[in-house]
């Protein structure tokens, strides 16, 4: 019995990720992200072009980042990432249309 | 069999679903807050997106370039992210059943959600000041919204924080103490990946 609550406790504690230095090393990252993200709303016309897709993709990082560490869905059940993904899609994919819809009938 | 008897007792209050003796074998309660999670990207996508619509609609001199202030918003940011940092820290000490070391960083978690709280609160005073209020233009009022809305979920998440953290040191807390943990967690790196879209498309972007 006691063997098998052990093997229980061990097996959730592997499913909930990285170490305490795990995390840690991924603040510190995205951290490093967030202070390149501002240096580029000051460089924004050095940057041109790249400048909008380079911000998008910094955010995109992070966001990632944060659900798929921070909140485990690396490690977790994929029913959790579907469940969240679902609301997910839904929402980007709701608002494009909403806003190309007003964008087209504006004026 | 008597050590395994007390074993088993000791453990009872933390391990009471430590099984998932569900239909998907999973905790319906962590299946509940991703669906919860799920149904909020609707809510705050909708907020977002009317304010990336209306964010052009301002006066001449009261418009987002003229009013952010962004070293000020990026030390807020980074408040933020690092009280995801300390929330992840009480997660993992909640499932190596270290009580202490769980509520200390529930509270740090919660001091600097409170932080960031007050730093929004400082943010809206000084617009205001400027002339910006709620109505004065469309831009004005989603931006006060969308950031309105997300201020509130950090202070219930908070409120949340420092619940958990007196339930856990009263020993009071229903079921499996650790899945309790991850669950506000969940909730509250939430508020945070909000707060990394909002950083970027609102204040980072120029109007």
């Amino acid at each position: 019995m006691s063997t098998a609550t052990d093997t229980q406790h061990d097996h959730d504690t592997e499913s909930h990720g990285l170490s305490d230095l795990g995390y840690i090393k991924i603040a510190i990252f995205l951290a490093i992200i967030t202070a390149v993200e501002v240096v580029f709303s000051y460089t924004q016309e050095q940057l041109g072009a790249a400048f909008l897709p380079g911000l998008l993709i910094l955010m995109a990082v992070k966001f990632f980042m944060v659900i798929l560490y921070f909140m485990h869905l690396k490690f977790d059940s994929k029913l959790f990432s579907l469940m969240f993904y679902i609301g997910m899609v839904l929402a980007v994919g709701c608002y494009i249309v909403f806003l190309m819809t007003m964008h087209f009938f504006h004026s | 069999m008597a050590d395994t008897a007390v074993h088993n007792d000791a453990h009872a209050g933390h391990d009471d679903h430590a099984g998932h003796h569900t239909s998907t074998g999973l905790s319906n309660n962590k299946l509940a807050m991703w669906m919860f999670l799920g149904s909020e990207c609707l809510l705050f996508g909708g907020l977002i997106s009317t304010y990336m619509l209306y964010r052009g609609r301002h006066s001449a001199n009261l418009g987002p370039d003229q009013v952010w202030d962004i070293p000020f918003t990026s030390a807020s940011s980074f408040v933020l992210l690092m009280s995801s940092l300390t929330m992840v820290l009480a997660v993992s000490s909640a499932h190596r059943k270290d009580d202490r070391n769980t509520k200390v960083w529930l509270s740090v978690t919660a001091l600097l959600g409170a932080l960031f709280v007050a730093g929004q609160v400082y943010e809206f005073t000084t617009f205001y000041r400027e002339g910006l209020g709620f109505t004065t233009s469309l831009f004005s009022s989603s931006f006060y919204t969308l950031t309105g809305f997300h201020g509130v979920h950090v202070t219930v998440g908070i409120i949340m924080l420092m619940s958990l953290a007196g339930m856990i040191s009263r020993n009071k807390v229903p079921g499996d103490k650790a899945e309790t943990v991850e669950l506000f967690g969940l909730y509250w790196h939430f508020v945070d990946v909000v707060w990394i879209l909002i950083f970027t498309l609102v204040y980072l972007i120029p109007a």
